[in-house]
């Protein structure tokens, strides 16, 4: 069954605040195989340039997984991701997560999701726009 | 950092994937996928093993850019398209990724446009890699 083209455009409401904190940032670091000399300068420690998917994909799984939108769950992959970052991750920051549902498509018998999700700061500051394509091979019918 | 020029080779970097890394990947990333750490979810799935989490894969590439960058902050946009599953067994060696970075284009400000591929037993993993970087700060 194809996707629902009513979710296009659809805008999920904001996630709870998520605080960033620095030994989330080190664990992030160790876990991709960075050393402690990437991490350990405690004053000016940043996040990896894909920490924030730590924050998106939650996000978007609450778009993802929703029964209206006829996504088969067992079955997808991400194909793509993107991050543009507006300003650094660091500790402290407390952000949400806002998702837009960019594209819903039908490429080659496969459903294709698009989702853009917009973190920000609690002040709506912009940080990071994430972009997720889930892709989906449709069942032979 | 000398001046930087198309074409310029970033260092290669190597990087080996236990199913132990997994474990400490997902629960740095909170991305408990089971095929990400269960045979039979990944048998289910149609996998021929437990896979690496593609986010993973792009964390590793970028990395490369990140130790020869000298730092997390000046990477403005990084991106990949997951081509390929990493494949996971369950033993000492795991999976071992190539990452090789090129600077494909140097921009104003300070920024360069670099192009990865990461590689996987001679197969490509990870496509389309790119990230946008600003040595500016470094080179004051």
């Amino acid at each position: 069954m194809p996707l629902n083209t009513d979710f296009l455009g659809r805008v999920f409401p904001a996630t709870e605040p998520y605080e960033v904190g620095r030994e989330k940032i080190r664990e992030f670091v160790r876990a991709t195989g960075g050393t402690p000399a990437d991490d350990l300068p405690a004053d000016n420690l940043v996040a990896p340039p894909t920490f924030a998917v730590l924050l998106t994909m939650n996000a978007e799984f609450r778009v993802m997984f929703d029964p209206g939108l006829g996504l088969d769950a067992d079955r997808l992959l991400h194909r793509d991701q993107r991050f543009e970052h507006h300003r650094p991750i660091v500790p402290g920051d407390v952000l949400t997560v806002t998702v837009r549902v960019a594209g819903v498509d039908d490429i080659g018998g496969n459903d294709v999701l698009t989702l853009s999700s917009e973190v920000a700061t609690v002040d709506a500051e912009p940080v990071c726009t994430g972009t997720s394509v889930i892709v989906c091979p449709r069942a032979e019918s | 950092m000398s001046a930087v020029a198309v074409g310029q080779a970033l260092p290669e970097l190597r990087h080996r994937i236990t199913r132990l890394d997994l474990v400490r990947y997902a629960a740095a990333a909170g991305d408990f996928n089971r095929i990400h750490w269960s045979d039979r979810a990944a048998a289910a799935a149609g996998l021929p093993d437990v896979i690496a989490h593609g986010m993973l894969t792009l964390a590793v590439a970028m990395r490369a850019v990140t130790d020869w960058a000298g730092g997390h902050g000046g990477v403005l946009e990084c991106a990949g398209r997951f081509a390929r599953p990493v494949v996971v067994p369950d033993d000492d060696h795991g999976a071992e990724l190539v990452v090789r970075a090129v600077v494909a284009e140097v921009l104003p400000g300070g920024r360069v446009r670099v192009d990865l591929t990461v590689t996987c037993q001679g197969q490509k993993v990870l496509t389309r890699s790119r990230a946008l970087v600003a040595l500016s700060s470094q080179e004051e």
